[in-house]
Formats: C-alpha cells, structure tokens, sequence
C-alpha cells in the first residue's frame, strides 16, 4: 500500500477524532499547552502505530494512544495526579451562586471545578462517558479496567459531581459505602 | 431488590448498560423507592449541565493545522523511508535484480543487513522504551500488582480469560528473585503480561506477548533513566525485563528466564 492511500486511510479515520482526542488530553493534564504536546505526541504515535490497525473503532484505537501518552506524562511530571483515592478533605462545595450568574451557567463552571479535582480515573470515566458519549464496553477497553470497574468508578465520580448542582438536598450519605470493585449482572 | 443492590446498578441502568433482567429488576425498586429515584433524577441533571459548551474542549485552531501538517511530514516519502524499513528493503532488493556486478550485489547485501539489524534494533529499543515508562509508572502507589502471589500457580491462571494467550510463568525464589505479582498492562496499544520478580527490595517487570511469526531475537540491552530493559523475542513470545536494578544481575535473572529447560510452567 502506498504512502498516499495510508496517508488518505489515517486522514479519513483517525482525524475527525481530534477533538475528542484533545478533549480527553485537556482533561487528563489539565492545561491547554501540555494537552496540546499530548495531542501532537499522540498523533506521531499514531502515524507509527497506523501499520498495526487492523480496523475497527479508531476513535477508541486514537484515544488508548492519548490516554495511554497522558498517563507516562503524569508519571513522568506529576505522578501525584495519579492518586487513586479521592481526597475527602479538598471539597468543591456548591458555592452560593451570585445573582448575577445564570444558573445553568454556574452550574457547569462548578461542575467544571468539581471534575478536575477528582482522581484522574475517575475523571477519565466520566469523560468518555459524558462528552464523549462512550460505551462501558469502549471505556473499559480504553482505561484498561472491567465494565464493573467502569460502572463503579462511575458511580463514585457522580457520587461526588451531583454535589455542584443548586438543588442538591443532601449531598451526602446515601452512597458513601460505595467501594470501587466489580459488580455482577452488568452486560456485557 | 434492596437499595443497597439498587444503588450499585443505578448508573448501569441510567447509561443503558444493563442486561434486561437487571433493567427490570431495578425499575421495579425504582417505582417503590424515592430516594433512588432523585438519585436518577439529579444523574439527569448532571447530564444536562455537562452538555454545556463550557464542558467540552474543542481542539485550538492553530493546533489543527499543526496536527494535520505533521501528518502529511510524517506519510511523506522521505519520513516514510524511515517508519517503514520494510519499504526501503524491498526497494532495495528491486534494485539489486538490476545491478549487473557481484560486488556491488555484495556491498548492497551487507547494507541490507545493517537495515535489517537497525530496524530490529529500532523496534526493540522502542519497545523497551515505552516499557520503561510503565515500569516507572507501575512502581507508583498501588499501580504494581493485580494479583498478588509468590506462586506461579495462583498467578498463572489469574491471566486465563483476561489475555488472548497464556504467558509462562515461573517462580525462581531459590535463585533470590522471588515471584511477587501479576499484572495487566498496556504496551504498544495492546494488551500485555507483566510478571513482578523481586531482587533486594529492587523490582523487575517483565512483559510478556505473543509476537507469532516473529523470528528469535537475542537480548538487547536499553539504558534510561537510570533504568535497564534487556527485550528478547523466543518462541514466538516478545519479552523485556525493566529494572533498576544492576545489567550483571539482571543478566543473571533474564538468562534463567530463557534457559531451556526452564519450560513454561502448566
């Protein structure tokens, strides 16, 4: 296969991809200039890697090689991002929002707040799942995790997320006693 | 259903995740209890605030086109020649049917070979390097061992069902390098087997995949960061042993690993 066709296969597969690949950087390394290096480092890899793509789901092939790039660079420059426990002291509290904030704005700037300072697998999952839309079945492909895995990472990411929003009765108990770990009954 | 068990498979059923008698089961705790129905009416809402724009981040402009210059540097031809040598081999075989003198034959065949031995360097050290970063990153607080066990008989079928092939497990505590740990990992996008080996406090992974059709590669040694990778190809099996530990030692341990008589453990 010639240099061109390859070139015109990763340009139709992988490319479109990009958004959600720096997406996904963005929210790994948290800052704009590191998610772009992840993103670049990522894409080389991926011109590298293009021979061994047997075909399938490129997205989910784009961002094991983005997730898998963050991920050394955390080792690598911020190994304390890579801490599996939620720390329970380092709250984001639903802040009294100021009149003049619309709600719904307000809102997402918290939950913003909120979603970066959950554990970095936590954060991954909820992610993929909610901007990106994906599967248990691809983000456990992705993050290299069970689907049970996935649904309680999840679970606790929510536990924790439902905490911004302005109507939240109480934001505490009822789940506290979630453990991560893998639950049966979930399909395949 | 209890609403303990109907909290666990909450966010399966609210993602559409559940198989169908899970669905029902949980709908039918949901129609009786309300604190886990606004458990999924606030999920709801969470949903609708992360569908704000402020949530999502879209790649910069200027990060597009950078991205999309060094795609085509990459596919060009010249880049091209030094990602696939395999190319470059093949062309130069093309070109030898044409070479009327025997000793240029000669000269391009000792090339050939120097291509070759590159290349299978490149490929290793590559390996080995990305291999070093996941050693580093598995030394990280409880990133080391999936199934903790000094017995190759409790670590070998741990893999069963997780990995497409069944990697060799062994056990050499009598020689000071006892089993600890088995893991899964990722190396070069693909699932992986990395079998945890002790040495005076100092760690050693070894990975282990299948690389069929492969031929066998002797150890190459890559020194990183203070770190040492010794990667072998035998039997069809890619393997590379990361550690920090001394080369002479480390030596010692990878010789035991490929030893012939050291059969994969059943």
């Amino acid at each position: 296969m010639g240099t061109e066709s390859d070139r015109e296969r990763f340009e139709q597969l992988v490319l479109p991809h990009l958004d959600a690949a720096y997406n996904l950087a963005r929210w790994l390394v948290r800052s704009p200039h590191d998610a772009e290096d992840m993103v670049q480092e990522s894409m080389l890899r991926a011109v590298r890697f293009f021979s061994s793509f047997r075909g399938g789901d490129s997205r989910a092939w784009l961002m094991t090689i983005v997730r898998n790039c963050c991920y050394s660079w955390l080792g690598r420059n911020r190994s304390a991002d890579l801490a599996e426990e939620f720390d329970e002291t380092a709250h984001s509290p639903a802040q009294p929002t100021p009149e003049s904030d619309a709600v719904a704005s307000g809102e997402a700037v918290r939950l913003r707040r909120a979603l970066e300072e959950i554990p970095a697998q936590f954060r991954e999952a909820i992610v993929l799942r909610e901007l990106e839309g994906m599967s248990y079945k691809e983000i456990a492909h992705i993050t290299g995790v069970s689907i049970g895995t996935v649904m309680s990472r999840l679970s606790r990411a929510r536990d924790r997320l439902r905490t911004v929003l302005t109507h939240e009765a109480n934001p505490s108990a009822e789940r506290r006693g979630a453990v991560p770990g893998i639950v049966e009954g979930v399909a395949p | 259903m209890t609403c303990a068990e109907g909290l666990k498979l909450l966010d399966g059923y609210f993602d559409g995740e559940l198989d169908l008698r899970s669905t029902l089961e949980v709908e039918d705790h949901l129609r009786g209890c309300g604190a886990c129905s606004s458990v999924m009416n606030r999920n709801q809402t969470l949903r609708n605030v992360f569908a704000a724009p402020e949530l999502r981040y879209s790649a910069p402009p200027e990060l597009t086109g950078a991205v999309r210059a060094q795609v085509a540097a990459a596919f060009s031809p010249q880049a091209s020649r030094e990602l696939h040598p395999k190319a470059t081999r093949r062309e130069r075989r093309a070109w030898l049917q044409w070479a009327p003198a025997f000793a240029l034959l000669l000269i391009c065949a000792g090339l050939s070979w120097q291509v070759w031995t590159l290349r299978q360097q490149h490929v290793s050290s590559s390996l080995a390097d990305e291999a070093i970063s996941e050693h580093i990153r598995s030394l990280l607080p409880g990133h080391l061992s999936d199934v903790e066990s000094t017995d190759q008989h409790t670590v070998k079928p741990w893999f069963d069902g997780k990995l497409d092939f069944s990697p060799p497990v062994q056990n050499f505590t009598a020689q000071g390098f006892p089993l600890v740990a088995g893991r899964l990992d990722y190396l070069d996008h693909r699932p992986v087997a990395a079998l945890v080996y002790e040495r005076r406090k100092h760690m050693i992974n070894v990975f282990v995949r299948p690389a069929p059709g492969e031929n066998d590669r002797e150890e190459t040694l890559t020194a990183e960061r203070g770190y040492n990778a010794l990667a072998w190809t035998k039997s069809g099996i890619d393997y590379v042993a990361v550690s920090d530990l001394n080369v002479t030692e480390l030596r010692q341990f990878t010789a035991m690993l490929r030893a012939p008589d050291a059969a994969p453990a059943h």
